[in-house]
């Protein structure tokens, strides 16, 4: 069966100080309850909104980052509608429309061998936030209100209905997450800070959306509950209502909207207060000079370092990663070494329910410095793999530098010849059969090199013990 | 009878330490209370004003700098936010409404020296042109308290005129402080759309609107202007700078009379303007008659425009975060936010109503964008006009001073009174009423356009006015 999906991602942009239209400070997680306000964002009588120019340039800049033609005059628009979260019953967000457009528009975005387009980005203001003591709205008795949230800076990144498969949207979710993490201007960790509702269909059927799918990693969840209900209803010749349905977070289905959403008319027009904005070749250009390296040039350049395409995928997808990765190997470049410490042995450590969540490092105590110091311990032969996997476990545990930790459990090779022999000469002792049979059977010899390494607790050098043992059986 | 003083008068004395401000402004606050029971004009009279005259005079004693407006009695509309002094629009939706902050002007007022004694009386939301929908009354006309003072700054051209107030703050959406003027014989500016902070003034339609000066000479009416003009960082709309104002410089200018403001005004209105323009004729400017032919579209376009910004200005308007007295308990939100929004007018109510219509999809392009090509439209033939002339000249009102209550039924009737000051609003000129005469003791004002920042022509030519035609003195009361 086909289906289309498309999407419509929302992102803070916590990497700015204020708020869109106010000098309110943009991250109001933590504060008591509306004490993140001003008479402006609480829209008080003869109250105006100052533009926060700066959102204006990360809103560019994800543009770009999507392929997006930036027009040369933007304005904002007011979509008027009455919500008790919204303190001017208006929402100051961007129209295309007359002419004008938003930010950015016909945008094109890769993610692995496939693409979606663009069809635009626009900036707009976050309404405050409703509060239910019980729970829910149907389990309270009232509903706070809290508008420290109202005014933050949002980018609306809306794609035209280019997937087909969930999976795709996950991975091209990771890619907008890479994107802006990598730009500075959305922390996507933080709770709230992206928000995505999707639009799926059948072919030949309704659209429906939905909407209140709180993180990334439930929307592929989302969807593929959505197609199978579908499908089902195809399959059983009834006809799928175009509507709109809330994800449930705690059933994980999506279900019907309880308040009939009316067909609403916002009546958009030109926000008067806030002069028309413009940007023209130079605002792109400069932009342009301005922009941090994006994923794909990074991965390219984490390639031409020897990693392979998949290693490098697996660090840019995210940011955090990739940012270990440097660190690590300006204290010590090997970074093949250390790329596959990271991405092979490390990540064995991590939770994977935190892993589905972005939260890649949460719970490792294990630094940049303490895997370079590891490869380089590997590196210099200091301990042999198998022992630092050991050391690495107990690296993320407790957080010491794995050359303290070899160093106080005296894991480190044996590098003194003689006390290597010594423990060849016991094995040979001990083992008289064995040795006999590794006289006629060479493959045999590998039985007396274990006992070599049983003996001493891994420290000694596998190659240079098989040496000794094939030198004494000749 | 320090009351009676202008405020260049009050500031020099003063600011010389020949007059106490505590002193007179405690005479403006008897005045005010004597007569108020005939004028209505103000709402909330400022209790601290004496206060605020005896740290005044304290400052001026210890050698500060007296400010442009020292000491001078200000009234402020009050649509315009005062800290700590309730502002309610004159609407019930706002009774219990007491601003956290001062709006620019009133601040850029309050370091000039100036001393706000009250807020005073308005159409709702400046919502009319007689000052009758107002929760609080009507104000009347102060030469003849049976009509109207004109709106909806009426409270602030009326308590000038009535000698309750130096000098006071209005608002012009649609010739909301020249209308008012004009009725009640006062002086009163609207400036260049941008010059003036509006910051703190609260919207009714925010593309066409600036806050305006009122005062008894175009001397005073400078002088504030020159106090409260200049960027502001709090108005994204404000054009960069800080300009000064003098008093008036006599010159030739070129004044050219707009054949289509003449026509269908009273004859009485007519008569008095065309004599005003032989008065400047005389003063030696270049006077003829020329024509603003899209002046037919100004009211249409002025009110669509005004109505659709006012439907969504008004929206915030819900009684959840700030307003009047009134338990949301019960109510599921949306049923108390209709319940609330009953408050309104019904004036106000219209204009949500015909605002939001033309907003609505499908009618947009219709009504909305067509009156915004007109008001293009107006504006470039207006810039043409002002390649030729230095001001345009024609009556502020068509019409004199109406009994209260006699066009309160027809909205319509009411709207046409405001074909001759729309036109500035839309193009985002300056425009100023100054007294011209008064027809069988009723005022007629003489309305001055300059081109957009040319607030000093327009005080050369209204000054040279005023000083050749000596049209002054008080009502009596
Ligand atoms: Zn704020």
């Amino acid at each position: 069966m086909e289906y289309m999906i498309g999407l419509e991602i929302h992102c803070q942009l916590t990497g700015l100080a204020s708020k869109l239209f106010c000098p309110c400070a943009c991250n109001y997680r933590g504060s008591e309850p509306n004490a993140n306000t001003c008479p402006v964002c609480l829209g008080l009588p003869g109250t105006l909104p100052l533009l926060n120019k700066k959102a204006v340039e990360f809103a560019g800049m994800i543009s770009l980052a999507l392929g997006c033609r930036i027009p040369d005059e933007i304005m904002f628009y007011r979509k008027n509608y009455f919500y008790p979260d919204l303190p001017k019953n208006f929402q100051l967000t961007q129209y295309n429309a007359y002419g004008i457009t938003s930010i950015g528009v016909d945008g094109k975005l890769a993610y692995g061998e496939k693409s979606a387009r663009i069809r635009l980005v626009q900036l707009e203001e976050d309404p405050g936030r409703l509060v239910y003591e019980g729970g829910s709205m149907e389990k309270s008795l009232y509903t706070l209100v809290d508008y420290n949230r109202a005014g933050v800076p949002l980018v609306e990144i809306v794609t035209e209905p280019d997937f087909t498969d969930p999976k795709d949207v996950r991975d091209f979710l990771n890619k907008i997450t890479s994107i802006v993490e990598h730009l500075g201007i959305c922390d996507t960790n933080l709770e709230g800070a992206v928000r995505c509702d999707a639009n799926v269909s059948v072919a030949g059927g309704n659209r429906v959306e939905i909407k209140n799918v709180s993180s990334f990693a439930d929307v592929e969840k989302a969807l593929r509950y959505e197609m199978t209900r579908q499908k089902t209803m195809v399959s059983r010749d009834i006809e799928v209502k175009a509507e709109t349905r809330h994800w449930d977070d705690a059933r994980k289905v999506t279900k019907e909207s309880r308040s009939k959403e009316e067909e609403q008319d916002y009546r958009y027009f030109p926000e008067p207060d806030v002069p028309s904005i413009e940007l023209g070749g130079d605002f792109t250009k400069s932009l342009q000079r301005s922009m941090p390296e994006l994923p794909d040039a990074r991965k390219a350049r984490f390639e031409s370092m020897g990693l392979t395409p998949h290693v490098a995928a697996v660090l840019i997808d995210n940011k955090e990663l990739a940012d270990f990765f440097e660190s690590a190997i300006k204290m010590h470049n090997s970074p093949k070494e250390i790329a596959n410490w990271l991405v092979t042995d490390l990540m064995g450590f991590v939770d994977e329910k935190e892993k589905e969540a972005g939260h890649y490092l949460s719970g490792i105590k294990a630094g940049p410095a303490h895997i370079a110091d590891l490869a380089k311990l590997v590196e210099a032969g200091t301990v042999n793999r198998a022992t630092a996997k050991q050391i690495l476990a107990q690296v993320v545990e407790t957080g010491e530098m794995p050359s303290d930790i070899a160093k106080k459990t005296q894991v480190t090779r044996i590098d003194d010849a003689g006390a290597l022999a010594q423990a060849v000469d016991a094995v040979f002792a001990a083992e008289p059969s064995a040795v006999a049979d590794a006289k006629k059977n060479p493959a045999a010899a590998n039985f007396l090199l274990g006992k070599v390494m049983q003996q001493t607790k891994g420290r000694a050098d596998p190659k240079a013990a098989l040496e000794l043992i094939r030198k004494k059986l000749a | 009878m320090l009351y009676k003083l202008d405020a260049a008068s009050v500031a020099k004395k003063v600011a010389g330490r020949e007059l106490s401000s505590e002193e007179y402004i405690h005479q403006v606050l008897e005045r005010i209370e004597k007569v108020e029971p005939k004028v209505n004009a103000f709402i909330t009279v400022n209790k601290k004003a004496v206060e605020q005259a005896r740290a005044l005079d304290r400052e001026i004693r210890d050698g500060k700098p007296a400010g442009p407006l020292a000491g001078v009695a200000v009234a402020v509309k009050d649509n315009i936010s005062t800290k700590g002094i309730r502002t309610t629009c004159a609407s019930r939706m706002l009774d219990d409404y007491v601003p956290p902050y001062d709006a620019t002007v009133v601040r850029r007022l309050q370091d000039a020296g100036a001393i706000i004694v009250g807020k005073v009386n308005l159409d709702e939301f400046a919502m009319g042109s007689t000052t009758e929908f107002s929760r609080h009354g009507p104000t009347r006309n102060p030469w003849d308290i049976s009509r109207v003072p004109g709106g909806s700054s009426g409270g602030s051209a009326a308590s000038v005129a009535a000698l309750e107030c130096a000098v006071s703050l209005g608002s012009d959406t649609g010739g909301s402080v020249r209308c008012p003027a004009s009725f009640c014989s006062v002086v009163g500016l609207k400036p260049t759309y941008g010059l003036v902070s509006r910051f703190g003034l609260v919207s009714y339609a925010n593309s066409l609107e600036q806050v305006g000066p009122a005062g008894r000479t175009v001397a005073d009416v400078a002088t504030v202007l020159g106090v409260i003009a200049g960027f502001d960082e709090h108005d994204n709309t404000t054009a960069a700078g800080r300009p000064s104002y003098s008093a008036y410089k006599k010159r030739p200018l070129r004044v050219g009379l707009v054949k289509e403001f003449i026509e269908g005004a009273d004859e009485q209105v007519v008569k008095i303007i065309r004599g005003a323009v032989d008065t400047l004729a005389k003063e030696g400017c270049a006077c003829e008659e020329t024509s603003l032919p899209s002046v037919k579209y100004a009211l249409a376009s002025y009110y669509t425009i005004a109505m659709a910004e006012a439907s969504s200005n008004l929206s915030r308007y819900d009684n959840m975060r700030y307003g009047f007295e009134s338990s949301p308990e019960g109510y599921e939100w949306n049923s108390y936010f209709s319940h609330a929004r009953g408050n309104f007018g019904e004036e106000v109510k219209r204009r949500i109503i015909t605002g939001s219509y033309v907003l609505s999809s499908g009618y947009y392009g219709k009504y909305y964008l067509k009156a915004q090509q007109a008001r293009s439209i107006i504006r470039k033939e207006l810039k043409s006009l002002f390649k030729k002339y230095d001001v345009l000249a024609g009556p502020t009102m068509p019409i004199l001073p109406f009994k209260i209550g006699e066009k309160i039924d027809d909205p319509l009737k009411m709207y046409l009174v405001d074909v001759d000051t729309v036109v500035a609003n839309l193009a985002g000129v300056p425009a100023i009423s100054v007294p011209a005469g008064f027809a069988g003791g009723l005022p007629v004002g003489l309305q001055l356009m300059a081109d957009e920042f040319c607030e000093q022509t327009l005080f050369d030519a209204a000054g040279m006015f005023e000083q050749a035609a000596g049209v002054r003195g008080s009502p009596d009361l």
